[in-house]
């Protein structure tokens, strides 16, 4: 899940970019409402978390623009003005969520996977596909009583995978939710997780779309599901 | 009758009434003297005239033979003149002696005394005394028949009319002047009626109520006091608006290092490998530094504000080193060289070291943390054009041109090289400068450093009211 983080105190935007990536977020973090703009437009993210204050001006008004022109961004509000009315505020302008400063980073993590979860319509944590029970918050998964462990990256491509089963990801599309902008992607990456989640998840959960991509297989009928 | 509770109200009151009072009372005495005098002069005159008129109209009844005068020998006989007045308390006020030319009595009217009235030889008016009493007295010699007639009148007889007189004006006077109090009274009180409202409207207010004063017709006396009360009430409410905003940045200049902090110890403990924890543990130091750096020069803002200006002579070029000297880690640290060009143009001789070091510090720090490892800071002292002026220039990126205008505004940063500023130096300088009565001045530059001034006037021209 690739987010934007816009904060302009660089120790926190450090410390959030490290931390929701050790929770299984890709983040990459901008300083000021220009370069989240620019940033914005050309890239994809699942979310953004914004600083309310900035050098060059509010991050509401930043909302405001997205929301402006349909842009349903999962948006979650970072500030030190946390009064009931700035709250409001804030959630009436197009928030999804609202977290004051200072913060613990672990209900951050939760709260973004309820929001990007909220985003695409699931209500449940856990998703489910042919007999596998992947959990975001733990990035554990769970088949056929077997539990099961993955890196990072593994998970990313698994979650991005299990988000829209049935639908193909490019190669490239799985490479911007596994790398922000600070880190040099490395070639091949993407067929090395496919193929580790592939021994650990059977050869035939995860096709091979020739020249397209990658997909979930179809869900069987399997005689003993287990939840 | 409203009444003022403390302060002004009263006074004012008190004094209108009791001027009033002793103007009025002024005029009543002057009046009531001036009647008096004329009162006494009047009175005198008629009398004089009647006694004169008493005196010939014996004379004459004595020539015509109306009355007989005995001669020397028999006792004086007593005058059936009608020349008493009957009137209440007025009895015997004319008395008639009649004198043979060589000093025998011969006539006397009934209660006058024995010895002769006058010893004034001649005729006309004479003052005298007899048997202790003053008497006024107006005498005739007649010729023909050889007699000289003595009218007198009791000068104590004259001054009881006089004062029945005066008496018959006190007593209205007396009466009336109550009443002309009270109605001052009531006057000065209905006509201070104004302030009294202003005065319960204003200790009606809540603390917190900084509004105008209501409208209404306001008497053009009071209108200045009332103007000027709006005013301070719009001067308090934008301080007080200030000092609510500078409370909310500082909570959130506070809170947004505070959750670096936490969210770096997190990720401290989650980290699964060491360059990751290091690099957190590395961060949290960094973070616990600025923060320190920013409530040290959020209590240093408020101290500047706020204390009492002492005023002594303070060594510019002395002070100037020393502070120097405490950078000296900083400058080492960010690989920094602080030049000094100290000329001594002398003393400032009124002024306050602690703000002229708190000016000066916040610059040269400012200086050395926007420049780049290697880079330089100069900081030179002369005295032009009546200054002492400060000029700290650094080899940093500058201030950009947008920003100038709002640098000295609190909490305002620039895009410093190495370290995040609080927001706060150049904002300490500029007030402490406002304070001392001197001037901070970013010099405009080309991209190539920053040039700051300290401009400090060289001695009274200080301004002693902070603004």
């Amino acid at each position: 899940m690739r987010l934007l983080i816009v904060e302009d105190d660089e120790i926190l935007a450090d410390g959030l970019a490290v931390g929701l990536r050790l929770s299984g977020f890709t983040a990459d973090t901008v300083g000021t409402l220009a370069d989240a703009r620019h940033a914005l437009a050309t890239s994809a993210f699942a979310g953004m978390v914004l600083d309310v204050m900035l050098p060059d001006g509010l991050g509401l008004e930043l909302l405001s623009e997205l929301r402006a022109r349909g842009d349903g961004l999962p948006v979650l509000l970072l500030t030190a003005r946390d009064q009931v009315r700035d709250r409001v505020r804030g959630l009436d302008l197009g928030a999804d969520d609202y977290l004051g400063k200072p913060f613990d980073l672990e209900e951050l993590a939760a709260r973004l996977r309820a929001m990007l979860r909220r985003g695409e319509g699931r209500a449940r944590a856990e998703m489910t596909w042919n007999g596998l029970a992947i959990d975001p918050a733990t990035q554990s998964g769970r088949q056929d009583g077997r539990v099961l462990a993955f890196s990072r990256r593994e998970f990313a491509v698994l979650q991005a995978l299990m988000e829209h089963p049935g639908r193909i990801l490019s190669k490239d599309v799985l490479e911007d939710r596994l790398y922000g902008w600070q880190e040099e992607v490395e070639s091949n990456t993407v067929e090395v997780h496919v193929h580790n989640l592939r021994a650990k998840l059977g050869r035939g959960f995860i096709r091979t779309v020739r020249g397209l991509g990658y997909c979930l297989a179809e869900e069987e009928v399997r005689p003993s599901r287990s939840a | 009758m409203p009444c003022g509770r403390g302060g002004p109200a009263i006074a004012i009151r008190l004094r209108l009434v009791l001027i009033l009072a002793l103007a009025t009372g002024i005029i009543w005495i002057s009046a009531f003297a001036w009647i008096e005098h004329s009162t006494r002069g009047k009175v005198e005159h008629v009398l004089d005239a009647r006694l004169a008129e008493a005196a010939t109209m014996v004379s004459s009844l004595i020539s015509d033979h109306r009355i007989e005068v005995a001669h020397a020998g028999r006792s004086p006989f007593p005058l059936p003149l009608p020349l008493h007045d009957h009137a209440e308390g007025y009895s015997r006020q004319l008395s008639c002696q009649i004198w043979s030319l060589d000093g025998t009595l011969v006539g006397r009217s009934d209660g006058a005394p024995d010895a002769q009235l006058t010893l004034t030889g001649g005729a006309g008016f004479s003052d005298s005394v007899v048997d202790g009493d003053p008497w006024r007295v107006f005498s005739v010699i007649n010729e023909d028949i050889g007699v000289r007639i003595l009218v007198g009148d009791s000068v104590a007889v004259r001054d009881r009319l006089v004062r029945d007189v005066r008496e018959g004006l006190l007593l209205p006077a007396a009466l009336i002047l109550p009443v002309l109090g009270l109605m001052i009274w009531v006057s000065v009180s209905r006509g201070l009626a104004p302030l009294d409202r202003l005065a319960a409207n204003l200790r009606a207010r809540s603390p917190s109520d900084l509004s105008p004063l209501p409208d209404g017709p306001v008497p053009s006396e009071i209108r200045p006091m009332r103007a000027a009360l709006d005013a301070l009430f719009a001067r308090v409410a934008s301080a007080r608006d200030i000092e609510r905003d500078f409370t909310t940045y500082a909570a959130h200049e506070l809170k947004t290092p505070l959750a670096g902090l936490r969210t770096q110890a997190q990720v401290a403990r989650m980290a699964r490998d060491a360059p990751t924890r290091e690099a957190a543990l590395r961060a949290i130091e960094t973070s616990v530094d600025r923060t320190d750096r920013m409530v040290r020069q959020l209590l240093e803002l408020a101290e500047v504000e706020r204390m009492d200006l002492r005023r002594d002579p303070c060594d510019l070029a002395a002070l100037l080193r020393d502070t120097i000297a405490g950078l000296a880690v900083l400058s080492a640290e960010g690989g920094v060289t602080v030049t000094a060009r100290l000329d001594d143009p002398g003393p400032l001789a009124d002024t306050n070291a602690f703000l002229l070091q708190s000016a000066a510090r916040n610059v040269i720090e400012n200086a050395i943390l926007a420049t780049p490892r290697g880079g330089s800071v100069t900081v030179d002292l002369q005295l032009a054009a009546g200054h002492h002026v400060v000029t700290v220039t650094d080899s940093g990126p500058g201030i950009p041109e947008a920003l100038r205008a709002r640098a000295t505004d609190r909490f305002v940063r620039g895009p410093v090289g190495r370290s995040q500023g609080s927001g706060l130096g150049l904002a300490i300088v500029a007030s402490a400068m406002d304070r001392l009565g001197g001037e901070l001045v970013l010099v405009p530059g080309d991209g190539q450093g920053q040039r700051v001034d300290l401009r400090l006037p060289r001695s009274d021209e200080a301004d002693q009211v902070p603004a």
